[in-house]
């Protein structure tokens, strides 16, 4: 997993609520059996004017223009700024994987949908959970200046705006040690297979049927 | 004396260990795979040179991919086919139980578990699939994880977690004629909206889900994941234990009797604190259809399609008007008066033995309308479709214009050939309605079994309470 400390970078904005994880990664790309590569059909049904398959060359094909990410000034995005209950529905791990492979770093928006918070965080990716009158407030600013950027300290839980505006962010002990060292979970679980050995004997002593 | 909640012993008798950031190691006692969200942790697993924890936790099972007919065929696309061959050499390979395409106990992963008897109650159920809540119904704390989190439970049987906080949805009352517990799980979702459960554990609780079947009882914990909540759960009672009895992995004879003894204790106990209380009262619901591109965009069948000058507030104005635009509705419109080109039976949702006798209840003795194209029943499993069949269901559909199909998730989301074309029409009995689910530019309208059928008949949705 990337590690994640500190970003500067280009904001674009997701004006709209309940974002789906359909949305993100329509289900015709979960066919794949691998982990990468999902970044061009990152949003696949907004972004482009045809239908897309697997397999397809995007390059190729026609981008529909009215959708935002598609806009010049939104190129090179790192930073998305969404809204309320970004990333329900399905569990689908695809769809952080498919934002980080499009070249997102962090999402800011007032929610997350619970497995899309959690599944961000396997994948180098920070959601960054912040009040909606602040979110609202970034939103304007996006939109009013080009290249808008924002500078994300995960150390220090701090984002600052270009004019130098500090907005404190909240983040799990444990989820911000594993993203600053680039850790992945099973093996500082491993660490602990004492402790759920002697569980577990426990736990079918009492429930042998299981 | 310390009163607890349902959620906090089966998270209490789980724990293995906790951080001082409430970080929690949580034993996992069930894990049910799919080939959709597993073969990148398969992969993992034999990259870092690992193998599973407990295979016999574990229960597998193709059903995303599946085509719905000619399955002695095989599966004609090529990278449906390899999704579940890999699945397939996968358990293989590890020793997992598969029921494999083929299998007449092959059937949706959230079908096939409790037909089986593989969910338990007390037990903590996890999938690589959001509805997954479903298994709570047997007073399981049961949820959907991504794929990193399928590979560390497989390498580890544990799961790292943080304590949701609680959710009582209190239902009281005797439900009117023709109103189902999908029509409860969507009045509580517009209720509380699709983000209403975030971060929460929901139990369903009041004499009106205690008067429900499992089949119903799964189908309210199904949709819990769509009111946000990861996990929906139900206190188990006789009503579960005569569901389980005599099922394959269910336990049998002493270890039943004792089973039993601790399974009656997992229930909220009398005077246990929630975080949030929401009542509903069983007498005010109608049967519920959706109108727009969220769950909690949904009326009762006898309103109109709201009105985007109403909305709260300006982004919900504009999420109005881009899913009535989606949807090709216009405001103010009755919600009787919308025409359908297809019709969906079937899912995690609603793809259960009592969804396929109530929606051929309804279709008895009639015809499917001219204007529907489609109208099709997918069983949940190869065992619902032979009790289907046994009890002469299927004829009953098939006799009406029905088509009547092999096990699997099908339309509900479409990553099979089963899908709507752009600007088709769905009633539909499954879970989402979001832009594209079933198909690119597809319109999906969720409804129970009953309102499904009934608008193929009628070639509109009607109110089924009032047939």
């Amino acid at each position: 997993m990337n590690k994640f400390t500190l970003l500067d970078g280009l904001v674009a904005p997701m004006d709209r609520a309940n974002v789906d994880t359909d949305a993100i990664i329509p289900k015709q790309f979960l066919k794949s059996i691998k982990r990468s590569g999902f970044g061009p059909n990152a949003f696949d049904e907004w972004r482009y004017l045809d239908h897309g398959e697997p397999g397809m060359d995007n390059s190729k094909r026609q981008l529909n223009p009215d959708f935002v990410l598609n806009q010049a000034r939104y190129q090179g995005a790192q930073v998305l700024l969404a809204r309320e209950n970004f990333g329900c529905g399905s569990s689908r791990e695809h769809a952080p994987w498919a934002l980080e492979d499009y070249g997102f770093r962090v999402i800011i928006a007032p929610s997350f949908a619970d497995i899309f918070f959690n599944n961000c965080f396997k994948n180098g990716l920070l959601p960054i959970r912040l009040a909606e009158d602040k979110v609202d407030a970034l939103f304007k600013a996006a939109a009013k200046a080009v290249g808008y950027r924002l500078t994300i300290d995960l150390e220090k839980q701090l984002i600052t705006t270009p004019d130098g505006q500090r907005y404190a962010f909240e983040v799990d002990a444990h989820r911000k040690y594993c993203l600053i060292n680039g850790l992945d979970d099973i093996g500082l679980t491993l660490k602990h297979k004492d402790d759920i050995k002697s569980f577990e004997a426990k736990h079918r002593a009492a429930q042998p049927w299981l | 004396m310390n009163t607890q909640t349902l959620y906090d012993k089966l998270w209490n008798s789980h724990l293995v260990r906790t951080e001082p950031d409430g970080t929690a190691l949580i034993y996992i006692d069930r894990h049910l795979v799919h080939e959709v969200t597993s073969p990148q942790a398969f992969e993992g697993l034999r990259l870092a040179q690992r193998k599973p924890w407990s295979p016999i936790s574990m229960l597998a099972v193709p059903d995303h991919n599946v085509p719905t007919t000619k399955r002695s065929g095989g599966i004609a696309d090529p990278i449906s086919r390899l999704q579940v061959e890999t699945l397939d050499a996968n358990c293989n390979e590890f020793g997992i139980t598969e029921f494999k395409m083929n299998d007449i106990r092959q059937g949706v992963v959230h079908v096939m578990g409790p037909e089986q008897g593989a969910t338990l109650p007390g037990m903590t159920v996890v999938c690589g699939d959001s509805h997954t809540s479903t298994h709570g119904a047997f007073g399981a704390l049961a949820h959907g994880i991504g794929t990193s989190e399928v590979e560390h439970v497989m390498a580890t049987q544990c799961l790292v977690a943080k304590k949701s906080k609680s959710m009582l949805v209190k239902v009281s009352g005797v439900l009117r004629n023709g109103v189902t517990a999908k029509d409860i799980a969507l009045a509580v979702i517009g209720k509380i909206g699709t983000a209403g459960g975030t971060g929460y554990a929901i139990e369903f609780g009041g004499d009106t889900v205690r008067a429900l079947s499992m089949e119903a009882r799964m189908t309210l914990c199904n949709m819990a994941i769509e009111a946000g909540a990861r996990a929906g759960m139900i206190a188990a009672d006789d009503t579960t234990f005569a569901y389980l009895k005599g099922r394959p992995f269910a336990p049998h004879g002493a270890q039943w009797d004792q089973a039993v003894t601790y399974w009656r204790t997992l229930h909220s106990d009398e005077g246990a604190k929630f975080d949030t209380l929401v009542e509903l009262n069983a007498a005010d619901i109608k049967p519920q259809v959706t109108w727009g591109t969220s769950p909690e965009m949904v009326v009762a069948v006898d309103g109109l399609v709201p009105d985007p000058e109403n909305a709260p507030d300006a982004v919900k104005r504009g999420d109005w008007e881009r899913a009535l635009a989606y949807m090709g509705l216009q405001a103010n419109m009755p919600i009787e008066q919308i025409k359908i080109d297809k019709v969906f039976i079937g899912s995690c949702t609603n793809g259960r033995i009592e969804d396929m006798r109530a929606a051929a209840a309804v279709a008895k003795g009639k015809k499917v309308a001219g204007n529907v194209m489609l109208a099709m029943v997918v069983p949940g499993s190869g065992l619902v479709k032979a009790q289907a069949e046994q009890e002469g269901l299927d004829k009953i559909f098939i006799a009406a214009g029905f088509e009547w199909r092999d096990p699997g998730c099908s339309m509900c989301l479409a990553m099979n050939d089963d899908r709507l074309s752009p600007g088709e029409r769905c009633a539909s009995t499954s879970n989402r309605n979001f832009e594209g689910r079933q198909g690119q530019g597809g319109r999906t309208h969720l409804v129970s079994p009953e309102m499904a059928a009934a608008a193929a008949i009628a070639g509109h949705f009607v109110d089924v309470s009032k047939l």
